[in-house]
């Protein structure tokens, strides 16, 4: 099963206001590493055809690996808000 | 503003257990959730070791809607080609009182929320704290969804991740260093298939782990839980060891290149995986523990680094409901001082110390180095699978004496100077 299908399985109840904000001009200035694109568990992050860095916020588990694992506080991230994200049925 | 005796931020097992404590004593008490339901957004392996907090709680644990009790301990040494797995069939582990169970975080975090509501105990979901509230260095309650509440003390049990608690600078941010990525998929078995495949009576369960070949070197490894109907596998991976390797690893393919190999492909036939998830875990260990209490806060479970990952067992979720425990032990007592001050919630620290929570940290202060040691997860899983073989294998020609087979691989493999080094570093743990 790819990744995509394992997240159809998940309940998620998605926010129109994002919650994960990239500072695309840091990324592209100074990240060498772009921890980002291989520590997210969802696979979540992407080059866009422009060269920036994405993030499809609405397929996020909200495990935070990425705003831990970003070398340059490039990242503005929070929970969504209540009754918003993910919602385990089994957990 | 609104006053309360205690707020609480987060509703999984630390805020659920303050909460139960607070309430049974009749304080005035909320917790504030952000799931649709207490567990709705909780992750563990898991397995709940109940021995150490049974007598904190002793009328809870009756009822509770574990999913097995663990009588059967598996670990699997991978190697290429060969792996060697060991079986430990406990007899006063498969007898009553249990010492640990499997357990679904939104069925048994639910199930607590419940316990707490019946204690009178109000649990306040799909609502997310924003904020903590502060004057002069003092917590004084919370703002959430625009309103602020203000209460004696807050517990702040919001997780690992901790990000109000290290905004208002009461911890860290948490560092790479200090974490792992674990996740997981559900996947769904009938009872009998899984009583089989672990060699388990009926009703009973296993704990299965998986060490070297799993994390392609990386610090980690693989976890199995078996569940009433259904298995959690999963993998935990340090953040630091994927941000270090020299060939970048997309973390999510572990699982699935785990889930192929040979040792566990007929592990997981016939199942149906029914849910995906994931979630970081906190391994600083002792030395990443911070302040726990403060004029009118306490840090509580995951958000106060109470966790321990030594190779085998994960434990967080007895920690974090004997935090709650002892936050709320100690909030009843400065509620008679009239005293909120951290002075008097120094009391929450002491009783820590005093109880396993900080005595096991303690213990287990030098695994966290420990086990950053890359060979931990590729030479000695594959050397033992190596000199298994070699005893097993009857070759052409005459065999040597097991003796020599047993002592040239123990040579080879283990007899080094690497090794030595390796084994005197592990005396500290
Ligand atoms: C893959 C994995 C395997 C593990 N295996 C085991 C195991 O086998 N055994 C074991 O004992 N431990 C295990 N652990 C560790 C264990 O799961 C944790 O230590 C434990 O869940 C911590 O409980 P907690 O109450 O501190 O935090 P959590 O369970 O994370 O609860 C925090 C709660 O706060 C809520 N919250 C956060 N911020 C806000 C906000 N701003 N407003 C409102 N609500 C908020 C969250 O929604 C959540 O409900 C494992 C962890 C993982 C990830
Ligand atoms: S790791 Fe951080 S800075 Fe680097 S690309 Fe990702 S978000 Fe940008
Ligand atoms: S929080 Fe986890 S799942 Fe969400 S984008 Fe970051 S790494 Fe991916």
């Amino acid at each position: 099963m790819n990744i995509e299908a394992k997240l159809g399985l998940d309940v998620f109840k998605i926010d129109k206001e994002r919650h994960i904000t990239i500072d695309v001009e840091t990324c592209n200035r100074v990240c060498v590493n772009k921890a980002c694109l291989y520590v997210c568990p969802a696979n979540l992050y992407e080059i866009d055809d422009q060269g920036n860095n994405t993030v499809n916020y609405e397929g996020c588990l909200e495990c935070g690996t990425c705003l831990i694992s970003c070398d340059h506080r490039a990242l503005e991230w929070h929970y969504p808000r209540g009754e918003y994200g993910v919602q385990y049925r089994m957990g | 503003m609104e006053k309360v005796d205690c707020i609480i931020v987060g509703g999984g097992l630390a805020g659920l257990s303050a909460a139960y404590g607070l309430a049974s004593e009749g304080l005035e008490v909320i917790v504030i959730e952000r799931g649709d339901y207490s567990g709705a957004k909780n992750v563990t392996g898991g397995r709940l070791y109940v021995s150490p907090i049974r007598d904190l709680y002793p009328e809870l644990w009756k009822a509770a809607p574990f999913e097995r009790p663990v009588t059967r301990e598996f670990v699997t040494l991978m190697g290429d080609g060969a792996h060697t797995t060991i079986e430990l069939a406990s007899e006063r582990f498969a007898t009553p009182a249990y010492q640990s169970y499997t357990v679904l975080r939104a069925r048994f975090d639910q199930w607590f929320a419940d316990q707490v509501m019946e204690k009178g105990g109000m649990v306040i979901t799909k609502n997310r704290v924003d904020d903590l509230l502060l004057e002069g260095g003092k917590v004084i309650g919370i703002r959430a969804g625009g309103d602020d509440i203000g209460a004696d003390v807050t517990i702040i049990a919001e997780g690992v991740l901790g990000l109000l608690s290290s905004k208002a600078g009461l911890r860290e941010e948490p560092r790479p260093q200090d974490h792992a990525l674990g996740y997981k998929e559900i996947i769904e078995l009938p009872p009998g298939v899984i009583q089989d495949r672990w060699h388990l009576n009926e009703g009973e369960g296993a704990a299965h782990l998986f060490m070297g070949g799993v994390t392609r070197g990386l610090m980690g490894g693989g976890f199995l839980y078996t569940n009433k109907d259904s298995i959690s596998l999963g993998i935990v991976v340090g953040m630091e060891a994927m941000r270090q390797a020299p060939d970048k690893v997309d973390s999510y393919t572990l699982l699935d290149e785990f889930k192929e190999l040979p040792q566990i492909k007929p592990l997981v036939e016939g199942g149906t995986i029914v849910e995906y998830s994931a979630h970081a875990i906190a391994e600083g260990g002792i030395a990443k523990v911070p302040k726990l209490y403060g004029d009118g806060y306490l840090l509580a479970g995951d958000t106060a680094g109470l966790s321990l990952n030594a190779l085998v067992t994960v434990r967080g979720m007895d920690f974090a409901i004997a935090s709650g425990y002892y936050a709320a032990r100690a909030v009843i007592d400065a509620k008679e001082r009239d005293d909120f001050t951290a002075a008097s919630l120094a009391q929450y620290e002491q009783s820590l110390r005093s109880s396993f929570v900080l005595k096991d940290l303690e213990t287990a202060r030098y695994i966290p180095h420990t086990i950053e040691n890359p060979r931990l997860f590729t030479h000695y899983p594959q050397a033992v699978s190596n000199l298994m073989e070699q005893v097993f294998t009857i070759g052409p020609g005459p065999s040597k004496k097991l003796s020599s087979t047993v002592m040239g691989g123990v040579r080879k493999d283990f007899l080094n100077l690497q090794t030595l080094k390796e084994l005197y570093a592990m005396r500290k743990i």
